[in-house]
């Protein structure tokens, strides 16, 4: 899919991506894990570019570095839930989850390994660059996903009602 | 060194696993929450790679079509958090245990 310059900026976004999921996952204030999941969208986003996605990593940005994490911050700063954090040490069911995790990470790593080695993704002639410009990629989802388009609306709509509905404050309540 | 779709699969499994391993780890509710988007954005990687692997836009099509219902699941989960905080004053996810049997 590349060569040369290609590669070096997939090396250097590819490091940036997992060193910022890393320290998402490690840090103790939930506001500095949100600001590196920022970082490791907009590697992605960047990664998205060399895979002739333009459109895509300009979704990418504006609606998840932007908009999902900027609710993700005002709901951390609304509940003052930055520094709530596991307050006890490793208790029984975390042990279990740590093994759990562990067999996870270590099923995935063994079937990306087999379909690379034996399953052949990878294999086969290079494809051609197709048109992926917002024009192309408009005209593919009005000619062949009408219907989910229209069912991701009502989805929305739904998420509207029920977050309206989740965060109403009872009368009675207050 | 030719960059193939191997790297950006690679790339996808180890940042889906590091998201699996914060929902199973992590005890705040918002930094698990946080994690499942990451895990999202893994599969999207996959998607996006594969569309450009085969030539074909409809990897492009679904992606767009995932992060529209993360947004929409993240407005919903967020809103959920809210309420639980307001009713627990903890998002600590081992304290919501009200449907314990």
């Amino acid at each position: 899919m590349g060569s040369g310059p290609e590669v070096i900026i997939f090396i250097l976004m590819a490091l940036v991506s997992i060193a910022a999921a890393v320290m998402m996952l490690q840090s103790r204030n939930a506001v500095h894990s949100a600001l590196w999941l920022v970082l490791n969208f907009t590697a992605i986003a960047v990664l998205y570019v060399l895979l002739n996605a333009p459109f895509i990593a300009m979704v990418q940005i504006t609606v998840y570095a932007g908009a999902i994490m900027v609710l993700f911050l005002f709901v951390i700063m609304l509940l003052g839930a930055e520094q709530l954090q596991a307050m006890t040490g490793v208790h029984g069911s975390e042990r279990y989850h740590r093994a759990v995790a562990i067999v996870l990470v270590v099923l995935l790593v063994g079937g990306f390994g087999y379909l690379v080695t034996l399953g052949g993704i990878g294999s086969g002639g290079e494809t051609a660059v197709i048109d992926a410009s917002p024009v192309a990629l408009g005209l593919r989802l009005f000619e062949g996903y009408v219907l989910p388009f229209e069912v991701t609306g009502v989805l929305l709509l739904a998420a509207i009602i029920g977050v309206a509905v989740f965060t109403r404050r009872k009368k009675k309540e207050a | 060194m030719e960059l193939t779709i191997n790297w950006y699969i690679a790339l996808s499994a180890i940042l889906f696993s590091l998201g699996a391993l914060g929902v199973l780890l992590r005890r705040n509710a918002i930094i698990v929450f946080m994690s499942i988007e990451m895990m999202l954005n893994a599969a999207n990687l996959a998607f996006v790679a594969f569309a450009r692997h085969l030539g074909d836009l409809d990897g492009q099509v679904l992606v767009f079509f995932v992060i529209t219902v993360a947004a929409a699941e993240v407005a919903v989960g967020l809103a959920l958090i809210v309420t639980i905080f307001r009713s627990k004053k903890s998002i600590n996810i081992d304290e919501i245990n009200l449907m314990k049997g």
